[in-house]
């Protein structure tokens, strides 16, 4: 099962790399990793997305309080939240298929952000499963390219991630 | 008052209590070692960087106190790598500090840069890249704070030179560390504790497994309270050797891999097992499949991240064991498990009978035997630092541990070649105790060159090679596995005792049981390093035997029949 892990960490030089190896050293298989910026600027976040048990996903959590710079880690899988990819898609387009591109792509709510005259660039935001079914649908206009961001997750409500009181499993050794 | 970044280093080592430093200098290193003539501390010089590692170590593991290794950048760094992973496997509190390359050099490949941080990365507890002098006081202070707390390990501390030689303000950061990602764990969930007194008082066959954690956590009386107020049997991993009496009457030794086979049989036949600070280490448990079947298992760590990792464990709870147990022992209840303990001493007869302490030994000189014979001498009473392999096997088994602190091997990563620094660092760091270095000839001569530290720092160790012309270990792994293909493992050896004079260092030659004592008697009164070469039996076996992965019950024995059934009392 997919566990979506959010990390809030010292945004120091190196940290990335310490994260990325506890992963590759105890074989724990990442998904998809995204960092950025946060509120605070001393401190950056991750969104870590690993598929394993449950056991596992808490030996993940464990792990990565073992790191001095993890501040805080949670689990929030089961969690309400927001979850966001982004894809950005260079879909094969001529003047007989380009109408009908665009109008599925309005469909999904997504853009058309560049226009070329054999291609399209089209983005869209969304959860894992939206954005799966879209580039099915857009596959067999032929994909050029494709990227992604990876997820980033939010929980809902007014106890955003980092403010919530540290629980007892956040022992750091 | 302003000064430099190597006047800060040392300004802070001293006031983190740091008396010894065990290194060897180099061009990116030499600031900081020209401005060590001006502090009271104790430099030792080793003649290896892994030397330095190991000696910090073992100075650790003797005192408790967090040892120190210094090195130059690139190669002197590269050499530290075996002694730092061989402390992190440990967990033994350590501060390596390294210099490095000028910071406008670093990552152009310069004369002697490596990436020590990056190489250190996964076997560390923490590592720092100082690029700013005005941090250094912190971050020494960091280091430490994290070796010795939570679940200790080594801290590695890269230092360009030129931020050794940058000057500024020196103001010493008083007050406790505060670290936002780093909070050793304080709070014990009572409903753990309710969950664990509830097993502990409805079992009937119960075991403490007793491991490292005992020692480290300093919960050695706690421990002893408990197992006496619960009559409940202590089996030990090799790490917690002396974490509790070997003489004591429900200590039943070693478990696992070479463990009595009636301590795995215990093991195996437990309602309970209590893992007191402990890892489940593959060496302890064999198959994991078929490890402990009938056991509710009760885990005690400080890491969280052990729980569950090796064997599912009912209850888990996290926390210093010291505290832990003394959260339990109020509501531990004396209950009757004589039936238990004297369904053990069954099983422990049949172990003593094959034991080769029974057989006199055919004129012939064991490894086993001599390890017995020098805990007679020295009335248990030693510190022994051992190397890997047999002897070190017959050392757990046969050196009867009364005090804690008194083994130091490396048992997680198994190095070759610990031994001899590491009882360098050991003698210094307990000046008045009996140091032991028991070592097997393959081992020894990994780190040998570390005799002339023994000697230019009159450092007087007693030192024991148990000479068997033989990578023995792996010898009796072709022996058993690989029908007797002896693909490199007989060893053709210098005479020690020669090797022992080039150093002036007066040594000994063993060959027969009746020599063992004697010698050992002569070489304790010897003023200084002194080294005898047991030469032994060069086929012997360590008994018993859980092969890799088998399950533990599975034990290869020791047959009666092969020694005879002929009773010498010792
Ligand atoms: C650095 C290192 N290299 C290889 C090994 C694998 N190994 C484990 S025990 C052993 C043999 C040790 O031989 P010796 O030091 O003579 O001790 P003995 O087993 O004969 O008592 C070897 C090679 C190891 N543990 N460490
Ligand atoms: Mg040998």
């Amino acid at each position: 099962m997919k566990h979506i892990l959010v990390a809030r960490v010292e945004n120091k030089p190196g940290v990335l790399n310490r994260v990325a190896s506890l992963f590759r050293r105890r074989g724990f298989n990442i998904d998809s990793l995204t960092v950025g910026e946060t509120e605070v600027p001393e401190i950056s976040r991750m969104t870590i997305v690993v598929d394993t048990s449950r056991t596992d996903a808490t030996r993940v959590v464990h792990n990565l309080y073992k790191l001095v710079n993890v501040i805080e880690v949670e689990d929030i899988t089961e969690r309400p939240s927001v979850v966001r990819d982004l894809v950005l898609l260079k879909v094969k387009a001529d003047a007989r298929t380009r109408p009908e591109i665009i109008q599925l792509t309005e469909v999904f709510r997504g853009k058309v952000v560049d226009v070329a005259p054999d291609s399209l660039i089209l983005e869209l935001t969304g959860e894992e499963e939206k954005i799966r079914s879209f580039i099915e649908v857009m596959r067999p206009f032929g994909i050029l390219e494709m990227v992604r961001t990876g997820i980033v997750a939010m929980t809902r409500g007014s106890s955003p991630n980092g403010h919530v009181p540290l629980r007892g499993n956040g022992a750091v050794v | 008052m302003e000064l430099t970044g190597a006047e800060i280093l040392w300004e802070c080592l001293l006031r983190e209590g740091v008396e010894v430093v065990f290194g060897y200098p180099g061009g990116a290193i030499l600031p900081t070692y020209d401005a060590m003539n001006f502090y009271p501390v104790r430099h030792v010089l080793v003649r290896h960087e892994q030397g330095a590692v190991h000696a910090a170590d073992g100075y650790a593991r003797a005192s408790g106190r967090v040892g120190v290794a210094m090195a130059t950048s690139g190669p002197g760094a590269t050499n530290m790598v075996t002694g730092i992973a061989t402390a992190m496997m440990d967990s033994s509190p350590i501060v390596c500090i390294t210099g490095q390359v000028p910071t406008a050099a670093i990552g152009s490949d310069a004369f002697q840069e490596t990436d020590v941080t990056g190489i250190t990365l996964p076997i560390t507890k923490h590592n720092y890249l100082v690029t700013d002098v005005r941090e250094l006081a912190q971050v020494v202070k960091e280091a430490f704070y994290i070796a010795r707390s939570g679940r200790p390990g080594p801290v590695l501390i890269d230092l360009p030179k030129d931020v050794q030689i940058a000057r500024t303000e020196f103001v010493y950061p008083e007050g406790p560390v505060e670290l936002p990602g780093y909070r050793p764990r304080t709070v014990i969930p009572p409903e753990d504790l309710e969950r664990a007194v509830e097993l502990i008082n409805s079992a009937r066959r119960p075991i403490i497994l007793a491991g490292h954690g005992v020692l480290m956590s300093g919960a050695m009386r706690e421990l002893r309270e408990f197992a006496e107020r619960g009559r409940i049997p202590v089996a030990q991993t090799l790490l917690g050797l002396g974490n509790f009496p070997a003489s004591h009457p429900l200590c039943l030794g070693m478990m696992g891999m070479h463990g009595e086979a009636f301590v795995n049989q215990a093991i195996q036949e437990a309602d309970l097992l209590l893992a007191f600070g402990m890892r489940f280490d593959d060496r302890v448990t064999g198959n994991v499949k078929t490890y402990a079947p009938k056991a509710r298992k009760i885990h005690v760590d400080i890491d969280p991240s052990e729980l569950n990792k090796n064997v599912k464990v009912d209850v888990g709870i996290v926390g210093d064991l010291k505290a832990v147990l003394q959260e339990l022992l109020p509501h531990v209840e004396p209950i009757d498990r004589s039936a238990w303990l004297e369904q053990i001493d069954e099983w422990r007869d049949d172990t003593r009978r094959r034991d080769i302490l029974n057989w006199d030994g055919g004129g012939k000189l064991w490894g086993a035997h001599v390890i017995h014979d020098i805990w007679r001498a020295t009335e248990g009473n030693a510190i022994v630092v051992t190397d890997v392999g047999q002897h070190q096997m017959w050392e757990a088994q046969y050196y009867r541990h009364e005090q804690p602190f008194t083994l130091i091997t490396s048992g997680g990563l198994g190095t070759m070649g610990f031994a001899l620094p590491a009882g360098i660092g050991a003698k210094l760091a307990r000046p008045d105790a009996e140091v032991w270095v028991i070592a097997g000839d393959g081992g020894f001569q990994m780190t040998q060159a570390e005799l002339a530290t023994a000697v230019q720092e009159r450092v007087p160790i007693r030192i024991a090679i148990i000479n068997n012309a033989y990578l023995g270990m792996v010898r009796q792994w072709q022996e058993f596995f690989y029908e007797k293909r002896y693909a490199a493992t007989p060893l053709v050896n210098p005479d020690f005792c020669k090797l022992a004079a080039a150093y002036d260092i007066p040594a000994f030659r063993v060959t027969r049981r009746e020599e063992v004592i004697p010698i050992v008697e002569k070489a304790r009164q010897v003023d200084g390093p002194v080294l005898i070469d047991f030469v032994v039996e060069k086929e012997d076996i360590v008994y018993p035997m859980v092969p890799a992965g088998a399950d533990l019950h599975a034990m290869i024995r020791r047959p009666v029949s092969e020694h005879g059934q002929k009773e010498v009392t010792p």
